[in-house]
């Protein structure tokens, strides 16, 4: 199997080491990123399908996907296709991004 | 690994969810509160949930023939809020034993189970399960006889599976409640089997 | 109106698109049997792009022997892996 065409994402078959049966706790940010994908899809909202949401992630690139973590991916995604939609802008994402960041190091050390 | 731009105390991922969050707020697509319930249901979603479907269908012959033509229905008809899941219940049995897995994703059927375990949602998982089923199943500590079927599920598409794991010997007599004690998220997923008590 | 029936033989096509594809890269080409005719659904390909993916197309759970999906399988012969795939990646294996 050349591997030519196959995407990154689409894994069955490759080679691979053992399973990491270990989790990890979940962080409140994490939990934050699930119910946001959630309130975004459902059928009071709509605003984003999750077939949009995994083309997004899909969309990120192998190098991306490898080396980010499964909620970056989401919280990427979902942020890119709000913005591809013209639900949010650039602008005014870089302006709430830094405002959260100066309140982070004005409040201490964030979860 | 996080990622900070140079004298910022929040990871960049971190800062985004807060700011596309704060903002869809802001502009009324939904509240504070919105997440915080949101939140609180997900957590009063666990394998208990799902082990308690498995318990029922153990000692329900009818209630398990309806599981297994129409998960989703089944679940509905106990007053399980299944929201749009469509669910595929199957049943391992002494000559077919199910592993569920989505190796495109993460598909999962969380109404029933709530988040899957980072294993599953790994490349080593996703990859090797399809195509060595027996060693990573192995890995786990389960080892189905070569007269047993191993029948991998790979949810590629718009169901979500369910594995109804054989009742293990010994459990004549035990209540619902006890036997859903025994049933483990790893046994509905299909990687380990239901131990005897 | 479903093309396919339990038991019917089929091939998944052999084609290597991008864009969201839900037909995993290893099963492309293989041959399997219709398990179950699902119910129709409206095509992901499409909803992956804001369309609204109609009109819905058949799904099915297809049943393929490990052994002709995997050249180098060690499991037993019995072993199969089911898929969800849509009609339009399906086409009818001819019996000769």
């Amino acid at each position: 199997m050349s591997d030519a065409g196959r995407m990154h994402h689409d894994m069955g078959g490759r080679d691979a080491g053992p399973v990491d049966q270990g989790g990890h706790s979940h962080p409140e940010w994490e939990k934050r990123v699930d119910a946001l994908m959630m309130l975004l899809s459902n059928n009071k909202r709509r605003l984003i399908g999750v077939d949009e949401l995994r083309r997004g992630i899909e969309e990120l690139g192998a190098e991306n996907y490898s080396k980010m973590t499964y909620y970056e991916r989401w919280v990427s995604s979902i942020t890119h296709n709000l913005l591809e939609k013209g639900i949010i802008s650039s602008d005014e994402l870089g302006r709430k991004m830094a405002e959260v960041e100066d309140a982070a190091r004005a409040g201490g050390e964030k979860d | 690994m996080t990622m900070r731009s140079e004298d910022s105390v929040l990871d960049h991922y971190q800062a985004m969810e807060l700011a596309v969050s704060a903002l869809m707020i802001d502009k009324g697509y939904f509240t504070e509160a919105d997440m915080v319930a949101e939140i609180d249901a997900m957590a009063k979603r666990t394998p208990d949930i799902g082990a308690a479907v498995v318990a029922r269908a153990w000692t329900d012959p009818d209630f398990k023939a309806r599981l297994l033509a129409d998960g989703t229905a089944a679940c509905e008809s106990i007053d399980l809020d299944m929201g749009p899941t469509r669910l595929m219940v199957v049943e391992s049995t002494e000559t077919v034993h199910n592993v569920i897995v989505c190796t495109l994703c993460s598909c999962f059927p969380r109404m029933l189970m709530g988040i899957p375990p980072d294993w599953y949602k790994s490349k080593e998982y996703r990859s090797r399960v399809v195509r060595e089923p027996r060693v990573v199943l192995k890995e786990f500590g389960t080892e189905p006889g070569a007269d047993v079927d191993v029948r991998v599920h790979d949810n590629s598409a718009d169901m979500r599976y369910l594995v109804l794991p054989r009742r293990p010997e010994g459990t004549d007599g035990m209540s619902q409640d006890e036997l859903a004690k025994l049933v483990t998220r790893d046994a509905m997923i299909g990687v380990k089997i239901v131990e005897a008590p | 109106m479903a093309r396919f029936a339990p038991g019917d033989n089929v091939t998944v096509r052999r084609a290597f698109p991008p864009g969201h594809v839900r037909t995993p890269y290893y099963i492309r080409g293989k041959t399997g049997s219709i398990a179950h005719v699902l119910d129709s659904f409206a095509n992901p390909e499409e909803l992956a792009f804001g369309r609204n993916g109609l009109p819905k197309r058949p799904l099915y759970r297809v049943r393929f022997a490990q052994s002709r999906v995997w050249a180098d399988y060690s499991g037993p012969a019995g072993d199969t892996i089911d898929v969800e795939l849509y009609e339009h990646w399906l086409e009818s294996e001819e019996i000769t």
